[in-house]
């Protein structure tokens, strides 16, 4: 089995709509003032949707992802660099597990 | 600003995004042979794996997907896939609004055009660097190109070799992400006005997470926080 119409229309239809609203967010802001309000709005949107990905997957209810944030900050403070405070997250989250389903 | 005016070598910049993007490229390489393991259970041919990692190419909308596909074509439920779909991926209005000083206003449609190879990994390395005052479109679509290659690729991937792959949090690749977006939060603190906007922003994903299912966090958690930072301006503007 290849495919079917079905599915293809599925596929065609999430695809349609998706770049709907990746486009409609750039088309929309380009209608908005660029001073004032909206503008101070537009401004804060990077840091509060980061927060908002970030949040919830740090506050799981276990430590481990606590300390894993703790060791990513510190270590991007202290080098200011993605990679290793990337590599930091993830080697703390890894051995936090291990330590705390032990 | 001028950002998009500023005269730079498009190769330079682009390279310049796909390196950027590394760290979080690991995490999206993970989830997509995850997810091409997951999508060969649900029934998906190769040729539909291919299909929707190349047109739709949206991980959290393709991870939605696979509760609602079903194996016989006839049964496919294909209102609520494209519902779905819509909804899990709102928060990409909020996402390339952000994207808006990258274009100058005469350069609007050919923007909205190249707004389809963001994702939320690109976009994040690229309001970080605009956040420095630097970022460009070869930027962005170096870091775009660079994950949609590695999100077709291990998608493909994942379908062919089955279920041979591990969960990610076995070795706790699926912090990758929430690791490169908080390092990338922290440079991007400009001072105290930060402090109102990511507080109401984390307080409010987290207790949306909670009590709602999907990625209305994303949504909910960035409008509120923005627009609690754009008050908390007005307010200290007029006193």
């Amino acid at each position: 089995m290849w495919t079917s119409p079905e599915a293809l229309i599925a596929i065609l239809g999430m695809a349609l709509v998706t770049f709907a609203v990746k486009a409609g967010g750039l088309l929309l802001a380009n209608r908005l003032p660029r001073h004032g309000f909206a503008a101070a709005w537009l401004k804060h949107i990077p840091g509060a949707v980061l927060a908002s990905l970030v949040a919830p997957a740090i506050v799981t209810g276990s430590p481990a992802e606590l300390i894993a944030a703790a060791a990513t900050a510190l270590v991007f403070v202290a080098t200011r660099s993605l990679l290793p405070a990337m590599a930091a997250g993830v080697l703390a989250v890894y051995l936090a597990r291990l330590w705390l389903a032990a | 600003m001028s950002i998009a005016t500023t005269p730079y070598r498009f190769s330079d910049q682009f390279y310049a995004g796909a390196r950027a993007c590394i760290p979080v490229v690991i995490s999206v390489a993970a989830y997509g042979v995850v997810w091409g393991v997951l999508a060969r259970g649900a029934g998906l041919s190769l040729l539909e794996v291919i299909l929707m990692s190349g047109l739709v190419f949206a991980g959290s909308a393709q991870f939605v997907a696979l509760d609602l596909w079903t194996v016989t074509p006839s049964t496919l439920p294909i209102g609520p896939l494209i519902l779905a779909a819509l909804i899990v991926n709102l928060r990409y209005l909020l996402l390339t609004a952000t994207l808006r000083p990258l274009f100058r206003p005469d350069q609007q449609v050919k923007g909205a055009l190249l707004m389809g190879i963001v994702s939320d990994e690109t976009w994040a390395m690229t309001v970080g660097e605009m956040a420095k005052g630097r970022g460009t479109v070869a930027f962005l679509l170096g870091g775009g190109v660079f994950a949609y290659a590695c999100w077709m690729a291990t998608t493909v991937i994942g379908h062919t070799l089955g279920s041979a792959i591990d969960d990610p949090r076995t070795y706790g690749l699926d912090f990758a992400f929430t690791a490169t977006f908080l390092a990338l939060l922290l440079g991007m603190w400009k001072g105290k006005g930060d402090i109102i906007p990511w507080l109401v922003a984390a307080l409010a994903a987290i207790i949306s997470a909670k009590l709602i299912p999907g990625s209305w966090y994303i949504l909910i958690g960035g409008i509120v926080g923005s627009l609690a930072g754009a008050i908390a301006d007005k307010v200290r503007h007029v006193d």
